[in-house]
């Protein structure tokens, strides 16, 4: 354990942000991680020496920057055990959900029309779906939270015959639970539901293997996995993806072009209409490598032995109230609430600190609003956070219950 | 520093706000969130001959939200609807006298809105 910790100190040189922000105490990497150094080298790098666009050039610099660009395409589905084919380049994770919530209604077979997701869903997993069921008259039915957990009970219950597909979250963005989705994806696939996993909040801390997981569709963000903003992954079952029409149309993902009509191109070129992200896709190869170098086991045991020490000292905070469920059930996120105490006013001060959390609904009002409260203030650890992070925010937030007083 | 931000007496309108609570017969009124904390403002308004004769404010916020919230409704008391229509973003922030950073400064206007909303919003 220790020297896994002190192999992490390093990491934290990686990342000019802490130099450039001396004593930043950065404890939003649920929202977005920071980047380091080689991921920012990768962005330089292309738009200084190799900047053209991709797949029509026949020149030495496009034909270079192509195959970096399909160069990451590989790199990213080795990553989750997936074929180079089966990824597409999106904006991020919203992006990916929304070229679902749009084309997949040709995937669904007649006399299914419901949708399964779960009351810990994120915004972006839930409004293109409300989208999608009124467009074609749909019912969303919603697994249950019990004790900051799915109720896998009532999952086996709500998932029928008559459910078209299941979103869900592999991990919260409020309570950090780590949701048994092998086990949902297995009634799924007895029931023939088609399955969606939002995997924003685990792929940068545990291993996503789509094959074990035999998931059918699989969305996740860049940015989140210390990659660049504006560059997100949808990752699909090869036959499922040729059926799909295409969400965007335009230059690049044609085969032939009349005035009168087109034809699309394979998979994955039918979803990437337009000039692509090219330097993020790029960078994004880059953070890949960057996290495999690490490793996802490194990362994990670094973060629980966090986590542990965080909940235990969070614990000792007076009047505080904690929302999760436990350290073996939840990745390095924690949402809690000091009594009587806003969460912005708590985040406001301990800003005065240096230190950065976020406070509020965090794209979850649903879930705020059944657990009555107006918002959380969220932690979420990363691999370059240390103790002495949290013992920063601990006595933060005596400084907060001082001023309030 | 928001430590600037936390002064003796937004604190104690925090602790104990001006004017909270419902009116069971009011003439306007009007709830609203903020959505990017999901804070929930409601003003109630009693108006009669064209004067706000009574108010209340009621609901859940952050010291500033709420310290705003009561300040303004103090400050409406007696006051013409077209009196109460004219008071601005610069005149809540001369009420509260606090530097705020821009996204604080939506916490302290969030009540501002809804009182122009309850103002056009007359019962029956």
């Amino acid at each position: 354990m220790k020297t896994i910790l002190k192999k992490m100190l390093d990491v934290k040189k990686e990342f000019p942000i802490f130099k450039s922000n001396p004593g930043l105490v950065y404890l939003d990497n649920a929202a977005t991680s920071q980047k380091p150094k080689t991921v920012i080298e990768s962005l330089k790098n292309f738009y200084e020496k190799e900047n053209a666009n991709i797949h029509r050039g026949v020149y030495t610099l496009s034909e270079v920057a192509t195959e970096k660009y399909e160069e990451s395409r590989k790199i990213i589905a080795r990553f989750i055990n997936a074929n180079p084919e089966e990824i597409i380049f999106t904006k991020n994770t919203t992006e990916s959900l929304n070229l679902l919530s749009y084309t997949i209604q040709e995937l669904i077979e007649k006399g299914k029309n419901e949708i399964i997701l779960t009351e810990m869903e994120h915004h972006s997993n839930l409004v293109p779906w409300q989208q999608m069921a009124k467009r074609n008259n749909f019912k969303i039915k919603f697994i249950p939270i019990k004790n900051f957990e799915l109720d896998y009970d009532k999952a086996q219950e709500l998932i029928t015959e008559k459910t078209a597909l299941l979103s869900i979250t592999h991990v919260s963005n409020v309570f950090g639970t780590i949701n048994s989705i092998d086990k949902l994806i297995g009634i799924a696939k007895v029931n023939n539901v088609l399955t969606i996993i939002d995997a924003a909040q685990s792929i940068q801390h545990i291993s996503v293997d789509v094959k074990k997981l035999n998931c059918d569709f699989l969305v996740f963000s860049g940015h989140k996995m210390f990659g660049p903003t504006g560059i997100g992954i949808l990752y699909g079952k090869k036959e499922l993806l040729e059926k799909l029409s295409p969400f965007m149309t335009g230059g690049g993902m044609i085969e032939k072009v009349s005035y009168e009509k087109a034809s699309w191109n394979e998979i994955p070129l039918k979803f990437e209409a337009g000039t692509q992200n090219i330097g993020g896709v790029i960078a994004l190869g880059e953070a890949t490598n960057y996290l495999e170098k690490i490793g996802i086991n490194n990362i994990r045991e670094h973060e629980k032995e966090l986590l542990e020490y965080a909940l235990d000292k969070l614990n000792e905070i007076k009047n505080i109230e904690i929302y999760n469920p436990g350290k073996d059930k939840s990745l390095s996120v924690i949402s809690f609430n000091i009594k009587e105490i806003h969460p912005h006013d708590v985040a406001s001060i301990l800003n005065d600190y240096n230190i950065a959390i976020r406070a509020g609904h965090h794209c979850c009002m649903p879930l705020m609003k059944k657990l009555n409260i107006p918002g959380t203030c969220r932690i979420s650890l990363s691999i370059y956070n240390t103790k002495e992070d949290i013992d920063s925010l601990i006595n933060g937030l005596k400084k907060v219950q001082e001023v309030f007083k | 520093m928001s430590l600037e931000m936390y002064r003796e007496y937004v604190l104690d309108l925090y602790k104990n706000p001006l004017n909270k609570g419902i009116i069971e017969n009011p003439s306007h009124e009007f709830m609203k969130n903020n959505p990017l904390c999901g804070d929930e403002i409601k003003i109630q308004l009693v108006i009669k001959n064209n004067k706000i004769e009574n108010l209340k404010f009621d609901g859940i916020g952050c010291a500033i939200s709420m310290a705003s919230a009561s300040l303004l409704t103090e400050k409406l008391k007696n006051l013409t609807i077209e009196e109460a229509k004219n008071i601005n973003k610069d005149d809540i922030l001369e009420l509260i006298k606090i530097p705020l950073s821009p996204v604080r400064i939506k916490c302290a206007l969030l009540s501002l809105d809804v009182l122009r909303g309850a103002l056009e919003n007359a019962r029956n």
